[in-house]
């Protein structure tokens, strides 16, 4: 009983130092935002690598996504002849859920597990303890532009996998199901409210907040050469999932009760 | 000009520096020997400010690095060149950005100034016309001497030496210790080694330390280091397997 409750209390001492770990990078990381002087360069490379490097795979998932739920949804539909809502059905579940649910695990697979191994091996290999010797601040130097780039990016990504997932829709509904053209771009944008936008978006800049946290901080705690930059890697990207699924769930309960 | 007062770090259980004392003269090269793992590169971490201690001081040119924080850290970190272990070059950026990466970050000159800097740099160690080449297109020496051009850049006050003769084969060993004696000569520069390697000690140091069990034992000229009775030392240095470092 007592080995049980010992055992219980460590993995809550973890945890709990987990978080605390993770917040303070997060509050480092907003104190260093707006100290000049703010470099580019760094930020727009960040932003191309996480933003316009993420656009195929964006595309190709949101659209096969977009397709699928158009063809579920016809199951059902066609027995009510309620085609229609289809359209309504898709650009809601897209804005409000997937696109920015899907866009966010896809960044955390790619582009979070990048981050996590690229400052993990700078870590290993002392890169982090030479920027410091140079007397520039790792939190500033390498955190700050990913954060600006994920929390730029991931909405406006999202936005994107919004649209091509409706488009994907779009071709099943017209194509396959011969729903009116006029009708099934009627029928996506007149059930669309800017709440549904705008919780969409919200979701996307804290998904974007929750990836550089977890990425960034995994990578900063790397130890153990080339098997802890591999063991840092997985983690991140395992904590990653979580916790968007866990915001996600949050943000959808926050909405639906407080702002009805 | 570097006094370290009582300093202590623990990890876990292990009782890495144990209330140890070293004062380091302006302009003398100090080499820090010790076994592998006994704290050396401990001790240079918190020399240069990167790791706190647990109790103690160290004391640059009168003032408490330790306890320094934030835009006063940064200051004085710009009077340190560090040379690491594996060099610890900048993957993503050429080897002109490393060298230069400091003038970039920190001052206001233009892209051509940094780069004659960054010439002259490399001039210094040996190496020219390599400005573009990324570092995993060097060799292990050539990671050290770029990594040391890294170092003297910004012309530091203080040059920091991990482990500079470990990695290499023995003849670029002898070229990094007389590129460093060479670079003591010409910038007159404070120099802290921490190294295993007894050639190299005796090649470079105007004064040897011996760090064990926490504490520093001994210190002296290589030739009194050479003729020490303390059995720790003399096992140390003639690399002996029996006697009391192993017995313990």
């Amino acid at each position: 009983m007592r080995t049980h409750l010992e055992n219980t209390g460590k993995k809550l001492i973890t945890l709990v130092s987990y978080m605390g770990g993770a917040s303070i990078l997060l509050g480092k990381t907003l104190l260093w935002l707006p100290v000049p002087p703010i470099k580019r360069k760094p930020i727009f490379g960040q932003l191309y690598k996480i933003g316009v490097q993420s656009l195929p795979i964006v595309s190709l998932i949101s659209l096969f996504t977009g397709m699928v739920l158009a063809l579920q949804s016809a199951y059902q539909m066609q027995r009510l002849s309620a085609e229609m809502y289809i359209a309504s059905l898709v650009s809601l579940s897209m804005t409000r859920e997937l696109g920015p649910v899907l866009t966010a695990l896809i960044v955390a697979g790619r582009v979070g597990a990048a981050i996590t191994a690229e400052i993990g091996t700078m870590k290993v290999t002392e890169q982090i303890d030479a920027l410091e010797t140079l007397a520039t601040n790792p939190v500033r130097y390498l955190i700050v532009p990913r954060f600006i780039a994920l929390v730029l990016m991931l909405p406006l990504l999202t936005i994107y996998s919004d649209m091509i997932g409706i488009i994907g829709g779009y071709i099943i509904g017209t194509y396959k199901l011969h729903i009116a053209h006029n009708m099934y771009m009627k029928m996506t944008y007149e059930p669309l409210v800017l709440k549904d936008l705008v919780t969409g978006l919200l979701k996307a800049l804290t998904f974007g907040i929750i990836i550089c946290t977890v990425s960034c901080f995994e990578g900063m705690r790397t130890e153990g050469g080339a098997e802890g930059v591999g063991k840092a890697t997985t983690l991140s990207v395992v904590i990653s999932f979580i916790m968007i699924i866990a915001a996600d769930c949050l943000i959808t309960a926050l909405f639906y009760f407080a702002f009805r | 000009m570097i006094e370290i007062i009582n300093l202590s770090k623990k990890f876990g259980d292990h009782q890495v520096l144990d209330s140890m004392n070293l004062d380091i003269n302006k302009g003398e090269t100090t080499v820090i020997i010790g076994r592998s793992g006994v704290g050396k590169s401990v001790l240079l971490k918190h020399i240069i400010g990167i790791m706190k201690p647990d109790s103690g001081q160290v004391f640059i040119d009168r003032e408490d690095i330790s306890r320094l924080r934030g835009k006063n850290i940064v200051k004085f970190r710009l009077k340190f060149g560090m040379l690491f272990q594996g060099a610890a070059l900048f993957d993503s950026l050429s080897v002109g950005e490393n060298v230069g990466f400091s003038l970039f970050e920190h001052t206001n000159l233009n892209k051509a100034e940094i780069y004659k800097k960054v010439k002259r740099a490399l001039q210094l160690v040996g190496l020219e016309g390599i400005e573009n080449l990324k570092p995993a297109e060097l060799s292990g020496g050539m990671r050290k001497r770029v990594g040391l051009a890294r170092a003297i850049c910004r012309d530091p006050e203080i040059i920091l030496y991990d482990e500079p003769t470990t990695g290499v084969d023995p003849i670029m060993g002898d070229a990094i210790n007389h590129l460093i004696r060479e670079l003591h000569d010409k910038l007159s520069v404070t120099s802290i080694a921490v190294t295993h390697d007894m050639t190299s000690a005796y090649k470079i140091a105007d004064r040897i330390a011996m760090l064990y069990q926490g504490k520093i034992i001994a210190t002296g000229t290589p030739d009194e280091i050479k003729n020490s009775s303390n059995p720790v030392v003399h096992q140390f240095i003639t690399g002996s397997s029996i006697g009391p470092i192993t017995n313990n």
